[in-house]
């Protein structure tokens, strides 16, 4: 492996490149999904290979490949270097990157029972138990739930004298309901929506989603949705729950603090962002309870890694402090542009694509509220909405809109009946800006979202939000009539 | 047979067969490799320059209702061994499950099809992309703008063989250029360029495009969200056929309750038809699904009646007739997907279109649409890249992006003209793309809007 390494990074400067990495990554994945009380799909997945990055002339150039022999290292490395040569024909100012010193380190995702070595049947066990918890509830029609893991051992050199050994796991879990009436269909999951919830970490996190001892009560939840009242349409107070507060950071300050989209490197395909560079320590982003951070170190998330994938060491930045906004995530070609290092966010979602800016864990700090029931207890009335349902903001990441899949109305701080179809929307700073409380670390929760999608050739990339429920003022529900 | 550097070891249907061989008892083994090469520039210059080249085997293994699947891109003899035991591992673990459809049949599949390989696709060098990325930089430049975008090439090859005796393989071709090009005071424009062919990608055509529209909307300003009369560009009709597709085109949708489809009935205006055809060259073909069954047309949607579903094996078995040929990897929860689809048009000019509206809007496409209401097909998303205000028959001024939240069927029964030419749209996202006119729509419902003074 090392003289594999070696033998690119020679090739790469024989060549003309005054810089250049290799990222070698082995990706092995087994996912068992149940549906409606049969094994519908059980399968194992591996993905090897390695990706050369370098830098001629100020220019970039990648390529990667699946087989791994010398022949082929030196084949890739060649055409690597002739790609850089025409990202010059274009012109533009040459690429520098920041001073972060090369490091040589290893990294290994703590894990108590491996997920790769839980057998079959205790999984199954599971998903099984939560299947007929599920089937016993009338009305249900679709019933499915799924167990993941991963596993990925990556090495990163480069010609700076960076060599990085990680090994990083992950496991998944989720249970979904569905129940379908004349002309609704209705869905209730659990932990979360889109799969479950996700970790960096082993078969304990599973073990702690207690998939079949929630299983009858969202069956049941899917059910009485059915024939809910429809969300009302109007201006209100909305609580809204962990998880779906944890996609609420994702799109409306995860994404608009990727530092190559502020700086229109993803202009043709997500977007740009509101917070460009003058709005830095300038822009009151949320009112003063509002606390975000970029933590890669937190345990557990799927953003969590010791190293980013430019060799940089993970790390936790403040990115909106006391309302404020005050940081980016940056990687080492853009850092410079704010006079600041790299705080690690390049990641590349397999060996065969380059590292982009990406969320690690981005987190809205707990605050002071006390527990969910006691949040509800201080609110006179409005509505409390909880599960991702769909999702939609605009390329600027300024106009949201938001479904859930249920949602309950709050009367006299106490919650009263459900509603169907909930969603909500607003415009970013004047959303946060009315966020007036936050539940306590107690019901602070680090979510998992397996599915973020950014880049040409799009890159599907895990990140992680940490989120206790809050309460916003004045927020438009019910938007649309159908 | 087309000759891929993916794979130098061996040619896709040694591949497979010799996994089969290997398998020994009812087994399916899918490949795929991909050789893909992309230029992005922005900022009027080219950042990022990628090639990948990538080949994998998917082998499904079945016994007595038990079923495992293992994939693998090492595909050297201990490679291929290795993901054949890890299949037979999961299948001998697994649980039964007594409604598992059988292997497809050997006469169901579309044998060797070259149909949308372009050789000169295939063999585009980084200096082709580049050339792409200056045409459209240079255009931006005529117009004082900043040009983003990509200039993408791939090959791709799916070879499918399974123990029934099947054999399906087809080797195809894509080039995409796309663009958004900004400018001061909210200067934005969009075009894109979609063909099995490079040749047929005219960047500077593209260029101008863009450049054309992000000029006309300098200064965008508010306009109050409600109904407006649109005409949709065919970027953003695409958009929402997308939709339409991912929401209810699957028969396993309808099964599940999910869909807004029913059979029979009347659900859009008599001018809409919609079907999938994976076999039409001015599409971008897909011969086989990843069954390896052959395509089939299906009508989805004929003079406004939903008049067919996709199917994959498993579907096709609980509604007694054939696959249409539309599975994704076998087996998967989410059931088939109808991925080519082609509208119908009709005889209008987009000029007439704007000429025939009192007050409305011009779209020029979707940003960031999903699915509010599966069951009755509503979508939401944003305007993007050039929203003008139509009145007395001509754009009047640039507005701002406006969300619209509109329920999709009823919106298609509102059709009031479709055009005459159709274009072959990529999609943003997913692979799901389609060949479609531009649409003018009476009374479409935009929901909220970003204001001047919310910092847009």
């Amino acid at each position: 492996m090392n003289e594999l390494i070696d033998h690119a990074l020679d090739v790469a400067e024989q060549a003309g490149a005054s810089y250049a990495d290799i990222r070698i990554s082995e990706r092995e994945t087994e996912s068992l999904t149940v549906k409606n009380g049969a094994l519908e799909a059980a399968s194992s997945n591996l993905s090897t290979g390695f990706g050369v990055r370098v830098l001629v002339d100020g220019a970039w150039g990648f390529a990667g490949s699946a087989v791994m022999t010398p022949r082929e290292i030196e084949r890739v490395t060649a055409e690597a270097v002739e790609i850089a040569r025409a990202s010059g024909l274009a012109g533009g100012e040459p690429v520098r990157l920041d001073d972060t010193p090369p490091q040589v380190a290893r990294y290994a995702t703590p894990v108590e029972e491996d997920p790769f070595g839980v057998s079959v049947d205790e999984k199954l066990r599971i998903l099984f138990e939560a299947d007929a918890a599920m089937a016993a509830v009338k009305g249900i029609a679709v019933r499915e739930g799924t167990v993941e893991a991963a596993r990925e051992r990556k090495t990163f050199a480069s010609s700076e004298g960076a060599r990085i050994e990680q090994e990083l796991a992950e496991a998944g879990a989720g249970i979904e309901a569905t129940a379908v009436g004349e002309s609704e269909q209705q869905v209730r999951s659990w932990p979360n929506s889109a799969g479950g919830q996700h970790v960096t970490g082993g078969f304990e996190a599973v073990r702690r989603m207690e998939l079949p001892a929630n299983a009858q009560r969202i069956a049941e939840e899917a059910v009485a949705l059915l024939t809910a009242e429809d969300c009302p349409s109007e201006v209100t107070t909305l609580v809204i729950d962990s998880s779906q507060m944890a996609l609420q950071v994702h799109e409306s300050c995860g994404h608009p603090i990727e530092l190559d989209r502020v700086l229109g490197m993803e202009a043709s395909f997500a977007g740009t962002s509101f917070l460009t560079l003058d709005k830095l320590g300038q822009l009151q982003y949320g009112s003063p309870l509002v606390n975000i951070d970029a933590d890669a170190t937190a345990p557990g998330g799927l953003g969590t890694f010791g190293f980013d994938d430019e060799g940089v060491p993970a790390q936790n930045v403040p990115i909106v402090s006391g309302g404020q906004f005050v940081g980016y995530l940056t990687s080492r070609e853009t850092a410079p542009v704010i006079g600041r290092r790299s705080m690690g966010s390049s990641r590349a979602s397999g060996w065969n694509v380059i590292p982009l800016i990406r969320m690690t864990n981005v987190n809205l700090r707990p605050g002071d509220a006390g527990t969910l029931d006691e949040l509800i207890a201080d609110t006179d009335d409005g509505l409390l909405m909880s599960t991702n349902r769909s999702w939609s903001i605009d390329d600027r990441r300024l106009n949201f809109q938001f479904g859930t899949q249920a949602g309950w109305r709050i009367r006299k701080g106490q919650l009263a009946e459900m509603v169907k179809n909930p969603t909500y929307t607003g415009i970013t700073p004047e959303f946060w800006g009315s966020c007036d409380a936050i539940c306590s670390p107690s019901e602070w929760r680090l979510w998992g979202v397996p599915n973020c999608g950014k880049g040409e050739p799009m890159q599907t990339h895990r990140v992680g939000h940490g989120a206790a429920p809050a309460r916003f003022r004045n927020v438009q529900v019910g938007v649309g009539r159908w | 047979m087309v000759a891929s550097h993916v794979d130098r070891r061996a040619a896709p249907e040694e591949v497979v067969d010799l996994a089969l061989r290997m398998a020994r008892g009812e087994a399916e083994a899918l490949y795929l490799a991909r050789d893909a090469a992309l230029t992005r520039f922005a900022g009027s210059r080219i950042h990022q320059n990628v090639s990948e080249h990538d080949a994998t085997l998917r082998l499904r293994v079945m016994d007595g209702g038990r079923t495992g699947v293992a994939s693998t891109n090492r595909l050297d003899d201990q490679g291929l061994a290795e993901v054949v035991a890890r299949a037979q591992e999961i299948c001998r673990r697994s649980a039964p499950n007594p409604d598992m459809p059988p292997l497809a049949d050997a006469d169901a599949g579309c044998g060797e099809s070259e149909l949308g390989y372009v050789p000169a696709t295939a063999e585009a060098q980084p200096d082709r992309r580049a050339e792409g990325a200056r045409a459209v930089i240079a255009a931006a430049h005529a117009g004082n703008l900043v040009a983003s975008g990509a200039f993408s090439t791939e090959a791709s090859t799916i070879a499918i063989a399974n123990s029934n005796g099947l054999r399906s393989q087809h080797a195809t071709t894509q080039a995409k250029l796309l663009t958004v090009m900004t400018g001061e005071d909210r200067a934005s424009g969009y075009a894109q360029a979609i063909s099995t062919d490079i040749a047929s990608i005219d960047a500077a055509a593209v260029g101008e495009e863009a450049a054309d529209k992000a000029l006309r909307s300098v200064g965008a300003s508010d306009l109050e969200p409600g109904a407006y009369d649109v005409v949709l560009e065919e970027y953003a009709v695409q958009t929402i056929l997308e939709y339409l597709s991912y929401a209810g085109f699957s028969a396993l949708a309808v099964e599940e309750g999910r869909s807004f489809m029913e059979l029979g009935r009347k659900l859009m205006g008599e001018n809409v038809s919609i079907w999938d055809d994976g076999n039409d060259p001015s599409g971008l073909p897909s011969a086989t699904d990843f069954e390896g069954v052959a395509k089939h047309r299906v009508d989805l949607v004929t003079d406004g009646v939903a008049t067919g579903l996709v199917h994959d094996s498993a579907t096709a078995r609980r509604a007694s007739i054939g696959s249409t040929g539309h599975a994704l990897p076998a087996p998967n929860t989410f059931g088939p997907l109808a991925w080519n689809l082609f509208m119908a048009p009709g005889s209008s000019s987009k000029d007439a279109m704007l000429s025939s509206i009192d007050r409305g809007l011009w779209v020029t496409r979707f940003h960031y649409v999903n699915i509010v209401h599966p069951r009755k097909a509503v979508l939401t998303g944003m305007t993007k890249d050039g929203t003008f205000l139509i009145e007395h028959g001509r754009i009047v001024r640039p507005v701002r992006n406006l969300r619209f939240t509109e329920e999709i069927p009823a919106a298609f029964s509102r059709i009031e003209a479709i055009g005459s030419e159709t274009k072959m749209v990529g999609a943003e996202y997913s692979g799901i793309n389609a060949r479609v006119p531009a649409l003018r729509i009476g009374r479409f419902a935009f929901t909220g809007a970003t204001a001047a003074e919310s910092g847009e």
